[in-house]
C-alpha cells in the first residue's frame, strides 16, 4: 500500500513531465511533415526561450499572469469548482489596477499595492458573482463564468471609453508610481519587458499553497470540493465556501490583470477579443496538477514557448502557429495520462 | 455427468503490496447453492472478479463443466454460462426494464431494435423463475428488490447457468430477503448453480449446500451447511470465537436527553415524512427504532442532527432547545452521528484517515489556532484513536477510500464515541460489515450507555434492534406508534407493529 501512495505520487509528477516532452516530440514530426527543419525549428525555439538573458526575461514576463491565472483555476479546481470565468476576471482586474493607478497620486509602494488589491477586489467580486448564484440558485459555475467573460469584456472596453481613454484604442497611462516595472530588472535582463510582477505571482503562489495545504479555511475548501454531504455533516457552511472559493480564485485572477496594467503595458487597450491568458491559465494549470509549485513550472514553460514562437518563425522560418499545436498537444498527453498511468504500470509489472 | 460446473484450483492473485487470494479453491456443484463467506477484505469479491473475467489469476486453474478455460474478460464469462448479480446495481434509471436487459446485445430486426420480441422473452423468463417482474415498467419506478430481479433476469436472458450473488441481501427488507430466497431456490430446481457471496450466516443456513470459507486471502476449507451450525461457520471466518448474543447488564436509565414533541419534517419532495413524532432518549439507555425503511427514520435524523429543516414542533438536547439550529451548533451542544451512509456522509474518501478524524472538531483547539491548523496535533489524535479503536490502515496518512468498510466504520465510531457526546445516533451501524466488526460496534455502543449517554440506534435488521436496544420504539407513517421491550416481544409482534398493525395487550379482557 505505502508502494502504491508512493506511485501514485510519482506518477503525478511523471505524467506532466512525459506529455510536455511527448508534446514536443509530436511538434517535432509535425514539422518534418511541413517541410521544416525540426532541428533548427528547437535550436530557434530554445534559444528564444532561454538562450539569451533577454529571453529568459521574456520567458519570465510571459509567465507572471500565466502563473496567476493558473492559480485561479487551480484553486477552484481544488475545491470541486470549475472557474472558466478567469479570462472575464482578468479583465476586470486589469482595469482596476489601471484606474487606480491612474486616479490617484500616491507614493510609490503604497500606490502599486492599492492598484494590485484594487485588482484583486474587482477579480474576487466578478468571481463571487458565479459562486453567489451557485449557491443559492444552483446555477452552474460553468455556464455563468463563460457568460460573465463576455460581459466583462464588453464592459471594460465600454469603460474604458468613456472615463478613461486617451486615444488609439488605450486608455490613459498608469502613474510611474503605480508602475511594477523595473529599469533594473530590464538591464540585468539586456533590455526585456521584466518586471516586478513575477515576485506578486510567487507569493500568490505560497498563499495559495498556504490556504489549501495550512489553514482551517482551506480544510473546508477542499472537504466541500471533495463530498458536500459530508461537509454538511460535519456543519460546514457549503454556500459559504463556495462563494468564498470563487471570490478567492476570483481575486488572483485579477491580479493576473494588473500583471499586464501594471507591468507589461502600463495602460489598457480597448479589446476586442479576449486575450486568452484567462484560458491558459486552465491549461497551465491541467499541467500544473493544480500543484502551486507545478504551476509556477508549467506557467515558465508556456510562458516560454510564446514569447519565442516569432524567433522560431524568424530563424527557422517555423510557423509560429506551431507553438499552439504543441500546447495543445501537450495538453492533449496530460488529458490522456490515462493511458500514460496504464502503460507505465504495466512497464513497471513486467520490469519486476 | 461431472460433478462440478465450476472449479477454481488454487487460484492466487496479487496487487502490489498485498496477495488478495493465496491458493483458495472453489468447486460449486451443479444444481447447489454455494456459499462464499468471508470477512470484508478477506478476498471474496476478487475471487468472484477473477471467475468473472475482471482480474486475471497469478496462479491457478479455472474449469468450466470440466473444461479449463481462460477468462479474459467479463464476455467471456458470460459466454461461458457465469453471470453476476452485482451489489450495487447496474441498471440505466430512466430505461424500461427490458431496455435494461437487452442492454448491450439489442435484438435488431432490419436496423431497429425489436422490443417487442425482447419484452416476450424476458416476460417468459420471469414467470418461469416466478420473478413477476414488469417488462415495460421503468426502472425509477420500481422497488429496490425489484431492480435486483432485474439484475437477476439480465443474466438469464444472457444465457447463465451459473449465477453468482454479491451480497443480495444488504439493500432488500426482510420480506424482500424472503422472496429472494424463494427465487434463488426456484432458480435452483431449474437447473442452475447459484454462487452466493455474503458474511451473514442465517442466509447461508437457510439457504446454502455448502460453504466455502475464506480468511485473510486464504481457502480455510469447504462445509457442508447441513453438517456444521453457525457458531462454527463465524469461528472459521474470524479466526476465533465468536459472542452473537450481545452481553450486558441491565440499563439504567436516568434523565431524559433527546426530547422530541410533536416533529413533523418533510422529505425532498415536501411531503411529510415525520409526522407528529414524540420520542424520548434518557441517558444510560439504548433506544432502538424498529420499522421499515421508508417511514421516516432518515427525515428524523436528519432533522435531529440539523441537516434538513423541521416544520414543527420541537427538538430539545439536555432541555436545550436545537429545533432547526445550524447542524454544527447542534453538534456541540453534544450530538454524536454515526450516519447511515458512511460514503455520502460520514467520510471525505479523498482526505486521509487521519483528516478524516477532525471533520468536525478541526477548527477547535488544539488542531486548530488562529486559522492554522496543526497536523501534528491531528495526526497524533488519529494514531492514537487508531489504535484505541483498531482501525486496520498501513498509516494515517493513508485516504479514506483504501480503506475497507468495516474500518471505515470503525473509523467514523472511533471520532463520534470520542467526542464523548451526551446523545449518540447510530443509523445502520452495522450495514455490511462482518460479525467480527459488528461484534466490536455493539459493544462500544453499551459501553457508551455504560457510560451515561444517550444512544439513538435506527436500523433496518430487527435481530439488532432486539439485542442490543433496552427499549424499542417502532416507527409507522413518520409517528411512533407503540414502544416495547425487546425481552418481552418477538420478531413476529415487532414485523406486525412495523407493518402497521395493533399490538394485543396481554392480561386486557
Amino acid at each position: 500500500m505505502q508502494n502504491l501512495l508512493k506511485n501514485e505520487r510519482l506518477f503525478n509528477i511523471l505524467v506532466p513531465v512525459i506529455s510536455a516532452i511527448l508534446g514536443m516530440l509530436a511538434g517535432a514530426i509535425i514539422m518534418v511533415l511541413g517541410n521544416y527543419d525540426p532541428v533548427a525549428g528547437f535550436e530557434a525555439l530554445f534559444s528564444g526561450m532561454f538562450g539569451t538573458p533577454k529571453a529568459i526575461g521574456e520567458t519570465i514576463r510571459a509567465a507572471s499572469p500565466l502563473i496567476l491565472s493558473g492559480l485561479a483555476v487551480g484553486f477552484a479546481f481544488k475545491t470541486g469548482l470549475f472557474n472558466i470565468g478567469v479570462e472575464g476576471q482578468l479583465l476586470v482586474g486589469w482595469l482596476a489596477s489601471v484606474w487606480v493607478g491612474y486616479a490617484f497620486e500616491l507614493p510609490a509602494v503604497l500606490h502599486v499595492t492599492l492598484s494590485i488589491l484594487a485588482a484583486a477586489v474587482a477579480g474576487g467580486l466578478w468571481g463571487m458573482i458565479p459562486g453567489y448564484l451557485k449557491a443559492k440558485f444552483k446555477v452552474h459555475e460553468v455556464i455563468v463564468t463563460i457568460m460573465l467573460n463576455y460581459v466583462a469584456l464588453y464592459v471594460t472596453a465600454d469603460l474604458i471609453k468613456r472615463y478613461l481613454y486617451a486615444g488609439n484604442e488605450k486608455s490613459y497611462r498608469i502613474h510611474e508610481s503605480a508602475s511594477l516595472s523595473s529599469p533594473f530588472l530590464s538591464q540585468i535582463t539586456e533590455g526585456s519587458r521584466l518586471h516586478w510582477g513575477i515576485m506578486i505571482a510567487l507569493i500568490a503562489a505560497v498563499i495559495m499553497w498556504f490556504i489549501l495545504e495550512k489553514t482551517a479555511t482551506g480544510y473546508e475548501l477542499k472537504s466541500v470540493g471533495y463530498n458536500q454531504h459530508a461537509s454538511m455533516y460535519a456543519g460546514m457552511n457549503v454556500s459559504k465556501n463556495v462563494i468564498l472559493s470563487m471570490t478567492i480564485s476570483g481575486a488572483f485572477a485579477g491580479m493576473a490583470g494588473a500583471m499586464e496594467g501594471l507591468g507589461t503595458f502600463q495602460n489598457m487597450t480597448v479589446l476586442s477579443s479576449f486575450t486568452g491568458t484567462g484560458f491558459d491559465g486552465i491549461a497551465v494549470a491541467l499541467l500544473g496538477a493544480n500543484n502551486a509549485f507545478g504551476i509556477i513550472l508549467s506557467s515558465l514553460l508556456f510562458g516560454g514557448l510564446n514569447t519565442a514562437a516569432p524567433q522560431m518563425n524568424f530563424d527557422a522560418n517555423v510557423p509560429s502557429e506551431l507553438i499552439k499545436i504543441i500546447i495543445a498537444l501537450i495538453i492533449f498527453f496530460v488529458a490522456s495520462g490515462y493511458i500514460i498511468r496504464v502503460i507505465a504500470a504495466r512497464f513497471s509489472k513486467e520490469g519486476k | 455427468m461431472q460433478e462440478y460446473v465450476i472449479e477454481m484450483n488454487n487460484i492466487r492473485k496479487e496487487f502490489p503490496g498485498i496477495v488478495a487470494n493465496d491458493n483458495i479453491t472453489l468447486q460449486v456443484k451443479k444444481g447447489e447453492i454455494h456459499a462464499l463467506l468471508g470477512e470484508n477484505g478477506a478476498g471474496k469479491s476478487t475471487l468472484m472478479n477473477v471467475l468473472f473475467g475482471l482480474y486475471q489469476p497469478e496462479k491457478g486453474e479455472i474449469k468450466v463443466k470440466g473444461k479449463e478455460v481462460k477468462i479474459t474478460d467479463p464476455n467471456v464469462a458470460n459466454r461461458l454460462g457465469i453471470g453476476m448479480v452485482h451489489q450495487h446495481f447496474m441498471l440505466v434509471h430512466n430505461f424500461t426494464v427490458t431496455e435494461n436487459i437487452i442492454l448491450g446485445s439489442e435484438p435488431t430486426k432490419g436496423g431497429k431494435i425489436n422490443i417487442e420480441d425482447a419484452a416476450k422473452k424476458v416476460s417468459e423468463l420471469s414467470q418461469r423463475y416466478g420473478l413477476s417482474v414488469d417488462p415495460h415498467a421503468k426502472i425509477e419506478d420500481i422497488s429496490v428488490g425489484m431492480q435486483q430481479r432485474v439484475e437477476i433476469l439480465k443474466t438469464l436472458y444472457r444465457g447463465a447457468e451459473i449465477l453468482i450473488f454479491d451480497e443480495p441481501t444488504a439493500v432488500l427488507t426482510p420480506q424482500e430477503i424472503k422472496e429472494l430466497i424463494q427465487i434463488m431456490e426456484k432458480l435452483v430446481q431449474e437447473g442452475k448453480s447459484i454462487i452466493l457471496i455474503t458474511h451473514k450466516l442465517k442466509e447461508i443456513m437457510e439457504v446454502c449446500d455448502r460453504c466455502t470459507v475464506i480468511r485473510k486471502g486464504k481457502g480455510i476449507g469447504t462445509v457442508n451447511v447441513s453438517e456444521t451450525n453457525p457458531d462454527e461457520l463465524a469461528a472459521l471466518m474470524v479466526g476465533r470465537e465468536v459472542h452473537f448474543k450481545v452481553e450486558k447488564q441491565q440499563a439504567t436509565p436516568k434523565d431524559v436527553v433527546l426530547e422530541i414533541d410533536q416533529l413533523v419534517v418533510h422529505d425532498a419532495r415536501d411531503i411529510p415524512s415525520v409526522n407528529g413524532l414524540d420520542l424520548n432518549v434518557r441517558a444510560g439507555e439504548i433506544l432502538g427504532i424498529a420499522g421499515v425503511d421508508g417511514n421516516g427514520q432518515t427525515e428524523l435524523i436528519e432533522g435531529i442532527t440539523g441537516l434538513r429543516k423541521v416544520k414543527s414542533g420541537s427538538i430539545k438536547i439536555n432541555g436545550k432547545d436545537v429545533t432547526n439550529l445550524p447542524a454544527r451548533k447542534i453538534t456541540e451542544t453534544g450530538l454524536g452521528h454515526i450516519p447511515q451512509d458512511r460514503h455520502k456522509h460520514g467520510l471525505v474518501l479523498d482526505y486521509s484517515i487521519g483528516a478524516n478524524m477532525v471533520l468536525q472538531t478541526y477548527y477547535q483547539k488544539p488542531f486548530s489556532k488562529s486559522g492554522i491548523l496543526n497536523y501534528g496535533k491531528i495526526y497524533e489524535k488519529a494514531r492514537k484513536l487508531i489504535e484505541e479503536y483498531d482501525v486496520r490502515t498501513p498509516s494515517e496518512f493513508t485516504p479514506a477510500r483504501a480503506l475497507s468498510g468495516g474500518n471505515q466504520q470503525k473509523a467514523i465510531i472511533a471520532r463520534e464515541v470520542d467526542r464523548s457526546p451526551d446523545l449518540l445516533i447510530a443509523a445502520q451501524p452495522t450495514r455490511g460489515l462482518d460479525v467480527g466488526a459488528i461484534e466490536f460496534i455493539h459493544s462500544k455502543l453499551i459501553e457508551e450507555r455504560d457510560n451515561g449517554k444517550a444512544v439513538l440506534l435506527i436500523s433496518f435488521e430487527l435481530e439488532e434492534v432486539m439485542n442490543v436496544s433496552d427499549r424499542i420504539a417502532v416507527i409507522y407513517e413518520g409517528r411512533i406508534v407503540d414502544i416495547v421491550d425487546p425481552k418481552e416481544t418477538s420478531e413476529q409482534e415487532l414485523g406486525l407493529l412495523m407493518a402497521g398493525g395493533k399490538r394485543e395487550r396481554e392480561g386486557v379482557l
